[in-house]
């Protein structure tokens, strides 16, 4: 049985992101594993710039610093319990049992562990810290969707239940897998299916297209196809706006770090322009 | 690759306010220290100034451990005394040099597991060993000095003590140097400044390559001082990192911290400074007060110069009473006092372990042999106290003729004597039975040993049979053994 690794951190995201879940997990009979990751401790103590050390400085220190992680690391295990445990609820409502994670660390580590287990990962596009920067993605985002070798389902800040999806298509090796995974999943079965190409109008193209039109109709799933041409993002925003699609599927980060921070990256893009959840492929 | 730069980055980026503010702290103390070190090994204040601004710069780059804070040392400075007062400046950078290479190489061959010997009884050892090696560098300043010094020292510590409990927002030593300065110069006493130690730095350091005599010679004279510094070096870096770990509850890099301690003393032997490594008594410093990042580090070395090319005139004017006040509170702040009640509660053993380093570091001025004592001394006690675990027991046939012996534990270097004396070979016996299935045979000694007490029961006529050895005995026995061999005993006994 497949299982969906649910990422919740009790911000506004946090619902949408079990609807999500839920949605998937009806679908494909998945099991729903929530997950919540304490990160590190940032020093927070009381500040002491006196810049003296006396008798059993050390131990002192050791004592003091021990004292104040303590009581900090105690309120927040309780407040990621209570997150885990109000998704928990909030999945009950719907019939969906989940079962739950507490985990302490860095949240690429912890998600990178759960990579033999869990089929695909749930995150939101924000994250607590990020919800008042309406305009930035949550910086785990992208770092879980540079690593995370699986599909990675990324909830908007609201669910609808999807009935038309739209693959972004450019031929490329992650597109294709995206393409794949849609033919063979139950998740994607009986839906709508638009495959659109951002490009000009050439031979390469339409073939590319017609290709991927085919490999998907001979697993039973009829797509329409579109050549649009233009930039990218522009052109599947204006077209998931347009068309009135619920989800939108796509090969993510091709291009490394280092371009991104140069041009910009197309994913990034996408994923804040759009206002639809979006499943990437890598 | 993504994943351990992001790590990185958090290292510099995660605790902006919290670093800039500790390392402005750290640098207010460094100071002082980097003075005092420079006047232990005898040479310009400049000397180990431009080293602490290297170092601490360097390490923040490439060392393991973020948060830690490194700089010129006592305990490397301890070293070079004789070196800088038999050959001068230029040999002391010169082995700086070499230390860093040899601390590089350790790093490349990840010595720094070797961490693991030295146990806590010794680093017990060594910070007090350190504490006092600091208390005694400021005796000079102590003995036969006019009776105002006393005073002022005195004045010096009551306000590093006592002002934190008026505000912990600035740091005391601070206070202290700025009052002393000021009654100094305001009454115009006539005591020992900076100014009198030699020069301060009053630009940016710049690249030089030492002048020495590129020969074996120069390389004989300075080679057991460069072994030296990069031994201490390394050790007193890795104890820091170890502290620092359990004091932030995080981990490090220890191959990492030997490496980055390396190129940052190679580095600072070509800008004209000395040798260093972590500090404990910084470093704790640099936590209290809020630092956790590279960034403190980074911005301790950087804030230390720019104080001094902006202030360098007023540096010269410090009393060296204020000085020597700092230095003490930094030596009773690293000596451990827990270590002193626990001397009645702790095994004898580990006791014995901790004062013999204390004891070879005051005597020789080197933190290393201290540590290698300790070291040899745990590894002396511990094999004592697991030779203790072995047992012998023995059932004798109804009829008298035969025995067998039932062997428990650990057979090793230690505790093959024991072993050999534990069999009566006085006893007529016809056949005897050794059954070690419940041993562990070690060594070649215990092989031996085993050799030797099946020997002698043969000698004495009795058949021997050995069972139940266990496969980790079974290999070494199968490899070592000579008893099922001609000519076995003169063999045995040639060794």
């Amino acid at each position: 049985m497949p299982t969906i690794v649910t990422l919740v951190d009790g911000s506004l995201y946090s619902r949408s992101v079990c609807d999500n879940a839920a949605w998937i997990a009806s679908r494909t009979a998945a099991t729903v594993e929530l997950m919540h990751v304490l990160g590190r401790r940032h020093p927070t103590g009381p500040t002491n710039l006196s810049g003296s050390i006396s008798l059993g400085a050390r131990s002192a220190l050791l004592e003091e610093l021990a004292t104040h992680d303590e009581q900090a690391a105690k309120l927040a295990q309780r407040r990621g319990r209570a997150i885990l445990a109000d998704a928990q609820a909030h999945l009950a409502e719907v019939g969906i049992t989940a079962t739950s994670r507490l985990r302490l660390g860095d949240l690429l580590e912890e998600v990178a562990e759960r990579e033999a287990a869990a089929d695909m990962v749930v995150i939101g596009k924000r994250g607590e810290a990020a919800n008042f920067a309406k305009l930035h993605l949550g910086s785990n985002l992208e770092r879980v969707a540079r690593t995370w070798p699986k599909p990675l389902f990324v909830a908007a800040r609201a669910f609808r239940p999807v009935k038309r999806f739209l693959i972004a298509f450019d031929g490329g090796a992650s597109s294709l897998k995206a393409l794949d995974y849609v033919a063979r999943s139950p998740l994607f079965a009986d839906l709508e299916c638009c495959i659109l190409m951002a490009g000009t109008d050439s031979v390469k193209n339409r073939a590319a297209l017609n290709k991927a039109k085919v490999a998907l109709k001979s697993a039973g799933v009829a797509a329409e196809t579109s050549l649009v041409p233009g930039q990218v993002d522009t052109v599947i925003a204006a077209a998931v706006d347009a068309q009135g699609i619920d989800l939108l599927v796509m090969g993510a980060y091709g291009h490394s770090r280092i371009r991104s921070l140069i041009i910009g990256s197309t994913t990034s893009e996408m994923l804040r322009s759009c206002k639809v959840p979006v499943v990437l492929f890598r | 690759m993504s994943s351990s730069f992001s790590a990185y980055r958090e290292q510099w980026l995660g605790n902006i306010r919290g670093d800039v503010l500790a390392g402005l702290v750290v640098a207010l103390a460094l100071i002082p220290e980097a003075i005092a070190f420079s006047v232990i090994a005898g040479v310009d204040p400049k000397v180990g100034l431009y080293a602490s601004f290297s170092i601490a710069v360097l390490v923040a780059i490439t060392g393991g451990r973020a948060g830690m804070i490194s700089a010129a040392t006592a305990a490397t400075a301890v070293l070079m005394v004789t070196l800088v007062k038999d050959y001068g400046l230029q040999y002391l950078l010169a082995a700086t040099v070499l230390a860093g290479l040899i601390q590089i190489v350790a790093g490349l061959l990840k010595l720094g597991v070797l961490m693991r010997f030295v146990s806590r009884s010794v680093m017990t050892g060594f910070v007090n060993a350190l504490a006092i090696l600091i208390f005694l560098a400021q005796l000079p300043e102590l003995v036969g000095v006019p009776w105002l010094t006393y005073v002022m020292v005195a004045a010096g510590l009551a306000i590093i003590y006592l002002f934190p409990r008026l505000t912990r927002a600035i740091p005391s030593p601070l206070v202290c140097i700025l009052v002393l300065t000021g009654v100094s110069l305001a009454l115009g006493l006539d005591v020992r400044t900076v100014t009198d130690l030699g020069e301060l730095p009053d630009t940016l350091p710049v690249f030089l390559i030492p002048d020495i005599p590129l020969t074996w010679e120069t390389l004989m004279i300075i080679l057991p001082y460069s072994a030296a510094v990069a031994a201490v070096g390394l050790l007193e870096s890795l104890m820091t990192a170890s502290i620092v770990d359990e004091l932030t509850d995080t981990s490090s890099d220890k191959n990492r911290e030997c490496i980055g301690q390396g190129i940052a003393n190679t580095a600072t032997g070509f800008i004209g400074g000395m040798a260093g490594c972590a500090m404990i008594g910084q470093s704790m410093i640099n936590v209290k007060s809020g630092g956790r990042g590279r960034l403190s580090t980074f911005s301790a070395g950087v804030i230390l110069l720019f104080m001094l090319v902006v202030l360098g005139d007023w540096v010269g004017q410090i009393p060296m009473a204020a000085l020597v006040a700092i230095m003490i509170m930094v030596s009773i702040g690293t000596f451990s006092w827990s270590s002193i009640k626990n001397l009645r509660t702790h095994p004898r053993s580990s006791t014995v372990v901790m004062l013999a380093t204390v004891a070879v570091v005051v005597v020789t001025h080197n933190l290393a042999l201290g540590v290698l004592t300790g070291v040899l001394l745990s590894g002396i006690f511990f094999s004592w106290k697991i030779a203790q675990i072995f047992r012998i027991t023995s059932t004798l046939s109804p009829d008298g003729k035969a025995r067998s012996y039932l062997i428990e534990g650990q057979i090793f270097f230690a505790s093959a004597d024991a072993f050999v004396a534990a069999f009566d070979f006085h006893e007529a016996l016809e056949h005897v039975t050794l059954d070690v299935s419940h041993a562990h045979i070690w060594d070649i000694s215990s092989v031996a040993a085993l050799d030797m007490v099946v020997l002698k029961f043969r000698r004495e006529g009795a058949a021997v049979q050995i069972v139940g050895i266990n496969e980790a005995s079974e290999t070494i026995v199968d490899r070592l053994a000579i008893h099922d061999k001609p000519g076995a005993l003169e063999r045995l006994m040639g060794h």
